[in-house]
């Protein structure tokens, strides 16, 4: 069959735009916004007669400006992928988890089963049901969703993801990289990037850095690889992984030691200057002093620690008068309590962490530290920039204008994805603060919703097993951010409450959950068992799980009664997943093209420095088959189980959809605060705040899919402190309080924990025995550098070398393989060595070699690389695919040659003397240490099978999925996909496994 | 470069042809000129026969090469710029002159000496094209010399008078040493061509590096990935995808196969008159020619190769 | 008489193959009909692209640079592709000098492929048929099309705006000025094929501090009461004041 011959020709003539192809079909365009990852650019799609002609980068649209990546470029082969999930499927009675044996059902009778099982689970014990999605942006709905549902198990991926940047600079500073805030290479000059390879903010990031390298500026990369940003960097530092901490605290030790610091800034916008008790003895040991006097703008955090004042030589509280505080020093209260700043304890940290100390662990010349120091310091104090623009700060001092230092960092999960990167990441907070950059031009900017506090208030945490209760919503948000032991989520004997332990003595500041434990502690019942798992977007049986092998048997394995460990697993997914095999109910989930969704304030915007943005998709061609929009489906189940909050008054429900939903919706009753922030009230004219507008989808859709509220100048910078912007964050609920976020050098937060594992301070909480020293030593209030948890279990003698993994530019987590286009730029990947270690294990470039950690190997294809430090391997994440996953011959590279570096990675460390089993995972944040792993290398036999290991049972086409295989394919907009059909029916009559 | 047989045996098939009609053709010239006896007519008339056979089978090998076969015509247009185009005009050329040259000789029509002279000129011509097609392209090192020109005559001329001694062997056995003996020469003469073209190429130094591919200056460049991992036009078309080893014994082979073991064959057969040894002769020639080809194509180190090293 | 290029600047390029895929995406549907994947969920999955970023290293651990080179064909001023041809279906364009296949007369014989030093052709292996980059020339002169996106795609799509495209014969073009003015170079030089394409070269952004630069009167320290040292010093400094004092150590100047 040939249904696309070559389409008639005309470039011959020189008649470019009058080709029969082109000029015929209508054709119109339609703007959404791209989800082939989630930097959430706009996109145009032209469209000829009813198919995607072609998706380009949408120029009107403030976060990528008309440009496209190559995913969003593809888009056209995901809306045609074989491995589309088309119909509702349930498991077929008999099989086995893991098979793929599935039976199309319709989706009312998904609806009956998750109903009654739902409800029944809601009426008796709801934590019962959790719910965890992964590379979504649907938290503001799915968290809405669990809430109401009243089950505390909810968390989306951030706890395996980035929580170690998120918490490490809320808590720092209020704010954090990734959605939240970014760097201002505008006008920075020097930018240094750390641990990232391709991040969230794909596109804009590039078009920055491109803008910055062109005016000139230096572009620093410090990671153990140098691929993608790093390739176009003016200096690369490579680093041994896991050891920036000790990199950041050396660069502080210089800026101190030097006097390269901006004073100005630390003094007043930092608690550098607060007292904090340092006797011993007292129960407030390590806690800041507080005086008296200064009102309070917030009922929940303190604003009125001391200061020794340095002109009247007397302690005050903080910014009374013309005071300045004292930076180093130790004094004594009249009371007697002797106190020393904040700046000068972390001085006396500093000390030891001299360049030298730090060229041990890191491996990067102390010369190399101590150039790198004066280069950061000179040029931030040396270039500042001043904007003319008048402010007011939270302690009432007018400012004439806004003034910066130009030297922005920005960093991912190569600090974040550490069992250390929680004070790793306080140490660079530390460091930027030092410099002076934050929420300054050239520097570190905010982008709304934050700032928020350090840590926010705005949402607590239910902290006692009471607030979980049937039928009833649960009595807090199930994420939030603690404040001190107080606000541990933990039963009476301080045992954990949630199924992932989020919030416990464990992890006690997990603030985005811990999915990454979820399958493993419900299937061996520690804490307890659970009977319905919802997944969405997620997957779990191959990408986001650590220790993948024994996670996929986890998923299978049964009591003795012939039941599931865990009893019943849904799984929401657009694709043939790994994970779909394993599910026990399949809900078919649409594409980004075909649905409504809302980027929304309440969860992770689009927010450019300048003010809050958020942006929505709207469907451009119908959904394929009976593929249903998650979003709708969510809404259908909380209608039906008569959730208040989607529940009117007279029983019936309040939500037709998820669109209307999106436009009636607010969080509470008339706060005029719903998903989407812009063209709200009657007629739309609305921002922010303002009563829900039945045509808010159609404004949307007519400006770009995009809201975007510039703020006024005097609001953009120094927001931490900024009266204007504090206000007017209140008035527009965008902040519960006014009161300025300061900078915490010095963790009180921190201490509170600390103090409680030493039987002290203000919470009665105390830690059980078996974790008391771990929280004693790692929630220490100034930043350290330790060696990750797992190097520390390790044989480093055995396991000498680190491995990690990076982001393709190319490829989105495990989901691309099913695009033709983009698996041809990978199609399987290979383990990166550097020659001399390759060779000094008699290894050749091209060789099979076995990767062994402490937990399991895997075999897999060495390639040398001159870019990378020689104690570093490293592979692209999720090349490595299932055999027969997403649709995939079973000859297909992915699963011949491509491997998961999952395998070698534990979810928990080795069990410790009592038995218990940790995560392996930041003791503070519960961020999972995916590049914490040690491993050995060696040839493989060349007599073995020339084939990665380990190997699954190849997973059948399921039903509602597309037949196709072998020959060729092409697509032609408005002529469809062309394939060779006759090779697939003969493959069919043939009865071979497709 | 990767050997496309359609190629291997086009090339070779012609050769034979062209090689085989001047033999023929020569022994008619010497005939008339006195010099030697009057030939059977059949041996001429056979003789364009096979030529005409021949150039018809690597006519048919040649659009086995085309994607798009149906318009082969198309070809022809390009004359004054494409050598490939002279070559689809010269072959048929070659083809009519040499089998109206054989019917009018045949006919013992006065045109046979006309038709030959045509013939003759078509046949030199085609070598030409042929040899220039490859010789044309200069960054194709190993072929760009005036040898492939003189190789592919020789080896054409060789293979071809080989031919013609089984030929006459069969029909006209009074000529049968003396084309043995051109054989033998001509043989000999085309290992000296082919030996110059290997010491050639052997010495050759690329002029394109990675260094130049992509225009970084540093003595260490080295591929990473391609852009593509599951190969690509690039990789199939520019790449004969064997080891050195099988590249070697491939060369060794062709040495042998093609000029000391017909050579020797012909010695045999011419003196004893066996005509299967002279058949063994040309089929061991045709073989060693099959490989001289086949090296001819893998040996090309294409500069666009620079860009496809390694994939990641 | 104009010449159309791409410059393509290697100072910022990052490797992310949007030009790549946005490039399949515009002229799958365009003029040149379809470009067709093999295997496309299989072993080995092989297609037509008219153009490909590949990656490079140079140099060793640890002054390594990695380098990545997207290649497309580069509309040679003395194309070696076309004189070739025995069909006539490769020819350059007079009035933009883009070089172009006619896919109708095309006969997929692949000699054009063979001529080109530089790899920039394509057979597209379902419709046999040579296939190479168009310079867009569907969509650059599309009077439909936005004036402001009425540029190739890759151009378009290009993150990092490391994709110029313009008229080199013009002296005053954005592209022209940017190989004069950063070292815009042709690849393989030695082959005399002109190409139209160039290439900017990475150029190293530094910072130059030097010692003297560091200390100076207005040092925070100076304010602090401390003098630059060894941080030891600085906290000691604070240690010995600490006791008995209840006054600040030096504070106050
Ligand atoms: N070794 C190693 N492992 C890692 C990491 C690492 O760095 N190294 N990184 C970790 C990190 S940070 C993350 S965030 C996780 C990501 O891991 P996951 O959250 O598991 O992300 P994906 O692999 O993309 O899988 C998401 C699923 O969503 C499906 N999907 C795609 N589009 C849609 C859609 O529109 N609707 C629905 N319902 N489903 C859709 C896909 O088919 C896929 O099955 O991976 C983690 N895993
Ligand atoms: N194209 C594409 N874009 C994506 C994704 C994708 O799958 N594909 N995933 C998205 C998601 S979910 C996330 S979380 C982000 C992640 O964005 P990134 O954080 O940029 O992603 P990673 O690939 O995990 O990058 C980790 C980098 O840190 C380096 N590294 C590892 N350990 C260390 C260390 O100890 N120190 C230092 N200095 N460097 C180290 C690695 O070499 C690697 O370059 O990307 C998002 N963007
Ligand atoms: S960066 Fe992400 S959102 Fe933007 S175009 Fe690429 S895939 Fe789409
Ligand atoms: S789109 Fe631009 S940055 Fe990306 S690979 Fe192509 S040229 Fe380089
Ligand atoms: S790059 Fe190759 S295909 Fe393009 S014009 Fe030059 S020689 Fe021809
Ligand atoms: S493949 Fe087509 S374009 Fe190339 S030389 Fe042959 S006929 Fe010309
Ligand atoms: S100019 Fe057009 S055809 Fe050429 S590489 Fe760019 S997008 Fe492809
Ligand atoms: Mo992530």
């Amino acid at each position: 069959m040939d249904t696309a011959a070559p389409p008639p020709l005309d470039l011959q003539h020189d008649r470019p735009a009058e080709h029969e192809g082109q000029a015929g079909g209508s054709v119109r365009t339609k703007n959404t916004t791209c989800y082939m990852c989630a930097c959430r650019c706009g996109i145009r799609v032209t469209l000829r007669n009813d198919e995607v002609r072609y998706i380009e980068g949408n120029p009107d649209h403030p976060l990528n400006k008309g440009v496209i990546c190559a995913k969003g470029a593809s888009g056209i082969m995901k809306q045609y992928s074989p491995a589309r999930l088309t119909k509702p499927l349930l498991r077929k009675p008999g099989s086995e988890r893991g098979a793929a044996e599935f039976e199309v059902i319709s989706w009312d009778r998904a609806f009956d089963l998750m109903t009654e099982r739902l409800g029944k689970i809601r009426s008796t014990d709801p934590k019962k049901f959790a719910l965890f999605t992964g590379r979504d942006q649907m938290q503001a709905l799915t968290g809405l969703f669990a809430r109401q549902f009243g089950t505390p198990n909810y968390a989306a991926h951030g706890g395996f993801c980035s929580v170690n940047m998120a918490a490490g600079m809320i808590y720092t500073i209020g704010g954090s990289f990734w959605e939240f805030g970014g760097p201002d290479l505008d006008r920075a000059k020097l930018f240094v990037m750390i641990g990232t390879a391709e991040d969230h903010h794909s596109n804009p990031l590039k078009m920055a850095l491109s803008k910055f390298k062109r005016d000139g500026g230096k572009f620093i990369s410090i990671n153990p690889v140098r691929t993608g940003y790093s390739a176009i960097a003016d200096e690369w530092i490579p680093i041994r992984p896991g050891t920036d901490g000790a990199l950041m605290l050396a660069l502080c030790h210089e800026l101190i030691r030097l006097g390269l610091y901006d004073r100005d800034f630390v003094a007043r916008y930092s608690n550098a200057g607060h007292l904090v008790n340092i006797d011993p003895d007292s129960d407030s040991h390590g806690m800041t002093v507080g005086g008296e006097g200064l009102a309070h703008m917030n009922p929940f955090r303190q604003h009125n620690q001391l200061w020794w004042d340095r002109h009247s030589g007397k302690p005050v509280v903080n910014h009374s008068g013309d005071s300045d505080p004292q930076l180093f020093g130790s004094f004594r209260l009249h009371d007697g309590t002797p106190v020393k700043p904040a700046f000068q304890l972390l001085a006396e940290r500093l000390v030891e962490n001299t360049p030298e100390w730090a060229a041990g662990i890191t491996g990067i010349p102390a010369e190399t530290i101590r150039r790198l120091a004066t280069e950061l310091g000179v040029m931030a104090r040396d270039h500042r920039i001043e904007l003319p623009i008048a402010w007011t700060d939270s302690w009432g001092k007018k400012h004439d204008r806004v003034t910066g230092n130009p030297v922005a960092f920005h960093a991912m999960r190569g600090l974040a994805a550490h069992s250390n990167g929680f004070q790793t990441i306080r140490a660079l907070s530390i460091l930027m603060t030092l410099l002076g950059t934050i929420d300054r031009p050239g520097g570190f900017r905010h982008k709304a919703p934050y700032p928020r506090g350090t840590p926010p208030v705005i949402a607590r945490v239910p902290n006692s097993p009471d607030m979980v209760k049937p039928d009833t919503p649960l009595g807090g948000a199930p994420l939030g951010f603690p404040a001190g032991p107080d606000d541990l989520f933990i039963d009476a004997e301080g045992r954990p409450v949630r199924i992932d332990k989020a919030f416990s003595w464990e992890h006690p500041l997990a603030v985005h959950g811990m999915m990454h434990n979820v399958i493993t502690n419900a299937w061996r019942g520690d804490p307890y068992r659970i009977d319905t798992l919802l997944m969405f977007m997620a997957n779990m049986a191959w990408n986001s799980s650590m220790n993948t092998s024994e996670v996929r048997k986890m998923l299978n394995d049964k009591d003795a009664d012939g039941q599931y460990k865990i009893p019943f697993i849904i799984v929401c997914d657009a694709f043939q997943s790994e994970m779909c095999a394993y599910a026990d109910l399949v809900l078919p989930d649409t594409t980004y093209l075909e649905r409504y969704d809302a980027m929304s304030l309440l969860d992770r915007p689009i927010s450019e420095f300048d003010g809050p943005c958020d942006s929505v998709r709207v469907p451009v061609v119908p959904p394929k088959g009976d593929c249903k929009p998650f979003q709708d489906v969510v809404v259908e189940l909380a209608s039906r189980l008569k959730f208040p909050a989607f529940t009117a008054a007279d029983g019936s429900r309040k939500f037709k959809d998820y669109k209307d939903f999106v436009i009636n919706f607010q969080t509470a009753p008339d706060s005029g605060v719903g998903f989407l922030a812009g063209y709200r009230g009657a007629n739309g004219d609305k921002a922010l705040v303002g009563e829900p507008n039945p045509d808010q989808w159609e404004m949307y859709a007519k400006n770009n899919c995009v809201f975007h509220y510039a703020m006024p100048p005097e609001h953009q910078y120094m927001r931490n402190w900024n009266q204007g912007y504090n206000d007017w964050a209140v008035k527009n609920k965008l902040r519960m309080h006014p009161d300025p976020v300061v900078i915490q050098l010095y963790c009180e937060v921190l201490q509170k924990f600390r103090l409680a594992a030493q039987g002290k301070g203000p919470s009665t909480r105390r830690p059980p025995e078996a974790l008391r020293e771990r929280v004693e030593t790692y929630f220490d209030p100034l930043p350290f550098w330790y060696s990750p948890l797992e190097a520390q279990a390790t044989d480093r003698e055995r396991y000498p070398l680190n491995a990690v993994t990076q982001r393709p530019m190319a490829m989105y987590h495990s989901w691309d393989s099913q695009n033709a286009w983009l698996r041809q730029i990978h199609a399987h990947n290979y383990l990166m060595v550097n020659p001399a270690t390759a060779k000094a294990a008699g290894i050749a470039d091209d060789d099979w070699i076995w990767v062994e950690s402490m937990h399991g190997k895997v075999r897999c294809l060495c390639r040398y690389t001159e870019a990378v430090e020689p104690g570093t391997v490293w592979t692209w994440n999720a090349i490595g695919k299932a055999k027969g996953a997403w649709n995939l011959g079973p000859q297909a590279n992915e699963s011949q040659k491509g491997f998961l570096l999952n395998h070698l990675i534990s979810e928990e460390l080795p069990a410790d003397a009592s038995g218990a089993r940790l995560s392996n995972s930041d003791p503070i944040t519960g961020q999972a240490g995916w590049y914490d792993v040690r491993v050995r290398i060696s040839k493989a036999d060349p007599g073995e099978a020339k084939e990665s290991f380990p190997q699954f049972e190849s997973m059948p086409a399921m039903p509602g999925t597309t037949p196709t295989r072998r020959g060729w394919q092409a697509f032609f907009a408005g002529k469809g996909l062309a394939t060779e059909m006759s090779a697939i029916s003969r493959e069919l009559k043939k009865g071979e496994p497709r | 470069m990767h050997p496309a047989f359609s190629l291997i045996f086009l090339t070779t098939l012609i050769g034979v042809a062209q090689g085989l009609f001047l033999a023929v053709y020569s022994i008619d010239v010497l005939s008339r000129l006195g010099l030697s006896e009057l030939p059977m007519p059949s041996f001429i008339v056979a003789g364009c026969a096979m030529s005409v056979l021949f150039a018809a089978l690597g006519l048919l090998a040649s659009f086995l090469h085309l994607g798009r076969p149906e318009r082969a015509w198309r070809a022809a247009t390009m004359w004054r710029t494409s050598w490939l185009s002279r070559e689809v005009i010269v072959l048929p050329a070659f083809l009519v002159g040499v089998a109206a040259y054989g019917v009018s000789y045949a006919t013992g029509s006065l045109w046979s000496d006309l038709f030959g002279v045509v013939a003759v000129v078509a046949c030199v011509a085609l070598f030409v094209c042929t040899g220039m097609i490859y010789a044309c392209l200069r960054f194709l090192q190993e072929w760009a010399s005036p040898l492939t020109l003189v190789n592919y005559f020789m080896l054409g001329c060789a293979s071809g008078c080989t031919f013609a001694t089984l030929l006459s062997a069969l029909l006209a056995p009074g000529y049968t040493e003396t084309l043995a003996t051109w054989a033998i020469g001509l043989t000999t003469a085309a290992l000296v061509v082919r030996a110059a073209m290997l010491a050639r190429n052997a010495r050759l130094r690329p002029k394109s590096t990675v260094q130049s591919a992509i225009g970084v200056k540093h003595p260490k460049v080295q591929q990473k990935s391609q852009g593509a991992m599951g190969g690509s036009f690039n990789t199939r078309e520019f790449n004969h995808g064997r080891t050195r080893a099988f590249l070697r014994s491939i060369k060794w082979a062709f040495l042998l196969l093609a000029f000391p073991l017909p050579a020797a064959l012909l010695w045999l057969g011419a003196t004893s008159g066996a005509v299967a040894v002279l058949a063994l002769a040309f089929a061991v020639q045709y073989v060693g020619l099959l490989a001289e080809r086949w090296f001819f194509f893998a040996q090309a180190n294409h500069p666009q190769n620079l860009y496809y090293q390694a994939i990641s | 008489m104009t010449q159309l290029a791409l410059v393509i600047d290697l100072n910022v390029c990052v490797g992310c193959h949007a030009c790549v895929t946005s490039c399949k995406e515009w002229n799958t549907s365009g003029v040149a009909g379809f470009l067709s994947d093999e295997n496309p969920y299989d072993k080995d999955p092989t297609g037509t692209f008219f153009n490909r970023v590949q990656t490079y290293e140079v140099g060793e651990f640890p002054c390594t640079e990695t380098v990545h080179f997207p290649k497309s064909c580069l509309h040679c001023e003395d194309p070696p592709c076309v004189p070739v041809c025995p069909t006539g279906a490769s020819y350059k364009r007079k009035e933009d000098g883009i070089v172009l296949v006619d896919y109708d007369k095309c006969i997929g014989c692949k000699y054009c492929a063979w001529a080109c030093p530089y790899g920039a052709r394509e057979i597209d292996e379902k419709q046999q048929v040579m296939k190479k980059c168009t310079l867009c020339v569907d969509r650059i002169y599309d009077q439909a099309i936005p004036e402001a996106q009425r540029k190739p795609a890759c151009v378009v799509a290009c993150p990092t705006s490391a994709r110029l495209f313009g008229d080199i014969h013009d002296a005053d073009s954005e592209v022209s000025r940017a190989i004069r003015e950063r070292g815009g170079y042709a690849l393989m030089p030695e082959w005399g094929t002109e190409p139209a394409n160039h290439y900017l070269p990475r150029r190293k952004g530094t910072v130059a501090v030097d010692a003297d630069q560091v200390n100076r009167i207005d040092s925070p320290l100076n304010v602090d009461g401390r003098i630059p040292g060894t941080l030891a010093a600085l906290i000691a400094e604070a240690q010995a004041a600490a006791d008995p004092a209840s006054a600040p150590a030096g504070g106050g100047r």
